[in-house]
């Protein structure tokens, strides 16, 4: 058995790095070899040599940075090992958007789990987090603080749709990250058995279009644009937007619009008032509290690495619940799809 | 209490006051008794709820969690009520057992000691939602401070039944919670409740602004004309011993005036203009509208108030004479009535609003033009037979407001919208100058986010993204150089002397008026003009 997990793999400034097996993991720098979670732009950065991820990350690299964004491209299949110079890789599910895979990487006996971002809650847009038991779990901590607790995201959706019907005279403008969260939005809306046309931001449709082609119904969708529809359209629709396009001029065309924000930031009373948001969605792609601490009881590794987010909280409850942790302190991870 | 804590999350969060009354309408509808009268109570601050110091609350989750996490998490957060709401973890079964409802809440709290008090909110934070744990958390520490203000909600609950406000501010006084009897009322299962408050508010008249067409129906024979004192419309009433002092919505402000209260040794019920004096050395003045805020708001009075700024009320018409309700009579007859009652009146507390004599409509012109007082805010023109009707007719009574104090000033910072203005830079702060003429520097007096029109607002939408040089969040600030920058001409209503402000003024109601890209920044006003106008408003006569 390897003696020092460091061995298998190391933060560097570039990212996870192994040094066993000469691979990145979710560089923030363009490296000769990198292997790929997920699709969001902080994980998945353009310019490496070669790239190894999940097909489906790689057609969304591909959407994203327009063909060209990798020297050589390999597919990763779900559940099969691989040999990169003498270290054994392998893809998981992670749950967290379409594509997203943990990456579990083996030698002599130590294996380290590289969750990438993960969450437990059923998504109906891609495949579950499957838990693989291992030495050393990376774990991410966006959301690492006892104060977020996602509430049952069925319940939030209701809340969007009571709200509809509520101001039907007005549009509901909701703000959703372009790669995972739209999308999911969309398909839980017609879970709950909405069926009306959803408008979407222009910034969506190639992805919108990429799940549908992955055999994820979304229903009918339009583009969001006046010359779709008159502006009295969009009164009592459901428009679905990149939270950025809500300061643009392009949100001038909504009918006093709800301005809502589908994130797990949303639990914090502050960050929606700040923002000016009228409806908070509790709606998050990352594990809360207890479903990262769950995860660590249920892996029982012998250590525990934590990255991107608040890493102290989460070391803190490790040491209360006797699991060595360690903070990785990587850096260029401003998450996209939270 | 989970459809209450959710009421009060969208209403914090809803800009619009519309939206506002949708949400409060759908709930009164879709709540049970007594829940939603507890509701409207606790949001308009009339729910007595048992107090619960922070201090308890603190300790009870010191009991449960880690003092470091609680730390990091507090420290994240920024508000205890709303950290240990969100901390606070609960085992499902226990939530599934039972979800206490607001009226559970109440009456519980209501036969609680302290210390039971304490133990009830944590069995009821085992058995809540994060949300309604906020909600529970405020309520007992006695921290809910929402914004609806007691018109909006008698609003809402008009907008409910479907009937005027003024039925509403009515019954308001008679009223305690929760209100079933005016809720049975308003979903037309019960009579209207009769006020059973002895002194209740009569709802008042209001006048309407006189604007062109109207200015031929205007003459002497058919109207009076009247000065529009810049107070505190108030309504007097004494009945049977029992002495109130209503805003015009219906509020009770009794206690802040005692010193009206302890004259009001009359039976009947006045309207008039609530002002405040000033004791300087020259004797009595009537202060300016600054003197009276130093009055308002205040649940006690200190004696050296009472010594420093003495209230008085100037008096417009008589409602009740005795036990006479005169509200009928034409409004000459009510006045002629009015004079012989002030008669019996102490006169340092109560005076007539003198009518003002004219024969012409240019007559009128000029005296609104020159008025002879600081606080007065224009005329008030009623018709000689009006009769006292609630709520604003169009044509009895009008109001002519005099032209508003202009200044130009510099456009300084803008702040993004809500709602419908929630893409555009809508809200404007604006400075003037001030420092020596060779070195000015800009001093904000004012912030305005109104009076332009939607294509005013694009412009300025547009320069503030052409000329921001800073953003801090929702704000930008924008280029504001003596050649370059953008003159705003300011409407305002008045002045008055603040210690918030740094430049010392605050103003009244102002709105913008005209954009003035012609004229270069440096051309737009001093401060010494605003202080200058401050001193003419406050000496007065
Ligand atoms: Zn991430
Ligand atoms: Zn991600």
């Amino acid at each position: 058995m390897l003696k020092r997990p460091e061995a298998l793999l190391c933060s560097t400034p570039a990212g996870l790095y192994s040094p066993a097996g000469d691979f990145h993991i979710d560089p923030v720098r363009a490296v000769d070899r990198a292997l790929i979670t997920h699709g969001h732009s902080d994980h998945a950065r353009s310019g490496h040599r070669k790239v190894m991820a999940t097909q489906q990350t790689l057609d969304i690299m591909g959407l994203r940075y327009a063909g060209n964004f990798a020297g050589e491209t390999q597919a990763a299949d779900l559940g099969k090992a691989t040999e990169i110079n003498g270290v054994t890789v392998s893809f998981y599910p992670a749950g967290h958007v379409l594509g997203s895979a943990q990456i579990v990487v083996e030698k002599d006996g130590m294996r380290i789990v590289a969750s990438g971002d993960y969450k437990r809650r059923a998504d109906p847009t891609c495949t579950g987090f499957e838990p693989v038991s291992c030495d050393v779990f990376i774990t991410e901590a966006t959301f690492a603080l006892p104060v977020f607790r996602h509430p049952d995201s069925r319940d939030e959706i209701a809340k969007l749709l009571k709200s509809v019907e509520q101001f039907p005279e007005r549009s509901h403008l909701v703000g959703a990250y372009a790669l995972g969260k739209a999308q999911r939005v969309i398909r839980m809306l017609r879970d709950a058995g909405y069926d009306r046309t959803i408008y979407i931001h222009g910034a969506l449709e190639k992805l919108c279009h990429y799940y549908k082609s992955q055999g994820i119904d979304l229903g009918p969708l339009s583009p969001a644009t006046t010359e779709t529809g008159s502006v009295q359209d969009f009164a009592g629709a459901v428009v679905i937007a990149p939270p950025s396009a809500f300061l643009d001029r392009w949100a001038r065309r909504f009918p006093d619009p709800v301005s809502c924000f589908a994130s797990g930031w949303m639990r914090i009373r502050q960050r929606a008032r700040q923002q000016g948001i009228e409806l908070p969605l509790i709606l998050s792609d990352h594990c809360d509290w207890d479903e990262l601490t769950g995860t660590i009881t249920e892996l029982g590794p012998s250590q525990v690495w934590v990255t991107h987010g608040r890493e102290e909280a989460l070391v803190r409850w490790c040491e209360l619940n006797d699991y060595a942790a360690r903070p990785l302190h990587l850096v260029g991870y401003e998450d996209e799809g939270d | 209490m989970e459809e209450f804590a959710e009421l009060l999350d969208r209403l914090v969060l809803t800009p619009a006051r519309n939206g506002k009354l949708t949400l409060l309408v759908d709930y009164f509808r879709d709540t049970p008794d007594p829940d939603r009268g507890l509701a409207l109570a606790a949001l308009t601050g009339d729910l007595d709820i048992a107090n619960v110091k922070p201090a308890m609350i603190r300790a009870l989750i010191a009991e449960r969690m880690d003092e470091q996490l609680f730390a990091y998490s507090y420290d994240y957060v920024g508000d205890l009520a709303e950290t240990i709401s969100l901390v606070w973890s609960t085992d499902e079964p226990v939530r599934a057992n039972a979800v206490p409802t607001l009226g559970d809440i109440v009456t519980s709290l209501a036969l609680a000691s302290r210390s039971d008090a304490v133990r009830l909110v944590e069995k009821w934070l085992d058995q809540l939602d994060a949300s309604a744990r906020y909600a529970l958390l405020k309520l007992v520490t006695g921290g809910l401070r929402i914004g609806v203000s007691a018109r909006l909600a008698k609003q809402a609950l008009a907008q409910f039944g479907d009937v005027d406000v003024t039925e509403i501010e009515e019954l308001w006084h008679g009223l305690k919670p929760p209100y079933e009897a005016l809720f049975a009322w308003l979903e037309s299962k019960a009579d209207k409740p009769q006020s059973l408050a002895t002194a209740p508010f009569r709802p008042v008249m209001l006048s309407t602004p006189l604007e062109e067409p109207d200015y031929t129906k205007i003459s002497a024979e058919a109207y009076v004309a009247e000065w529009k004192w810049d107070g505190i419309r108030v309504q007097l009433t004494a009945e049977g011993g029992r002495r109130r002092i209503y805003s015009r919505t219906g509020d009770d402000i009794s206690q802040a005036f005692p010193d009206i209260v302890d004259f009001m040794n009359f039976e009947g019920t006045l309207d008039g203009e609530l002002l405040v004096a000033r004791n300087t050395d020259a004797g009595v003045e009537i202060g300016a509208f600054g003197d009276l805020q130093q009055r308002l708001n205040r649940k006690t009075v200190s004696a050296r108030q009472l010594e420093s700024h003495p209230a008085f009320v100037r008096l417009y018409d008589l409602l009740l004479d005795g036990s006479d309700d005169v509200r009928g009579l034409p409004f000459v007859e009510r006045r002629a009535r009015l004079e012989s009652f002030v008669k019996q009146l102490e006169p340092t507390r109560f005076d007539l609003s003198p009518l003002v004599p004219y024969d012409s409509f240019d007559d009128l012109v000029e005296l609104r033009k020159n008025p002879p007082h600081p606080i007065i805010e224009g005329l008030m023109l009623k018709q000689r037979s009006s009769t006292y009707v609630p709520g604003r007719p169009k044509g009895p009574w009008f109001k002519w407001k005099r032209d508003p104090f202009i200044i130009d000033a510099v456009l300084v910072y803008a702040q993004r919208g809500h709602g419908k203005r929630s893409s555009y830079y809508s809200d404007y702060t604006f400075a003037v100058w001030t420092g020596p003429e060779t070195e000015p520097h800009l001093v904000p007096v004012g912030k305005a986010y109104f009076g332009f029109t939607d294509d005013e607002l694009k412009q300025l939408d547009a320069f503030v993204r052409n000329n921001t040089t800073e953003r801090f969040g929702p704000v930008r600030s924008v280029r504001a150089e003596p050649e370059h920058g953008l003159v705003l001409e300011v409407a305002f209503e008045g002045l008055n002397r603040s210690k918030r402000h740094k430049s010392g003024v605050a103003m009244r109601f102002p709105r913008i008026s005209r954009l003035r890209w012609d004229k270069p920044p440096i051309e737009a006003d001093r401060l010494e003009t605003l202080e200058a106008l401050l001193r003419d408003s406050e000496t007065a006569d």
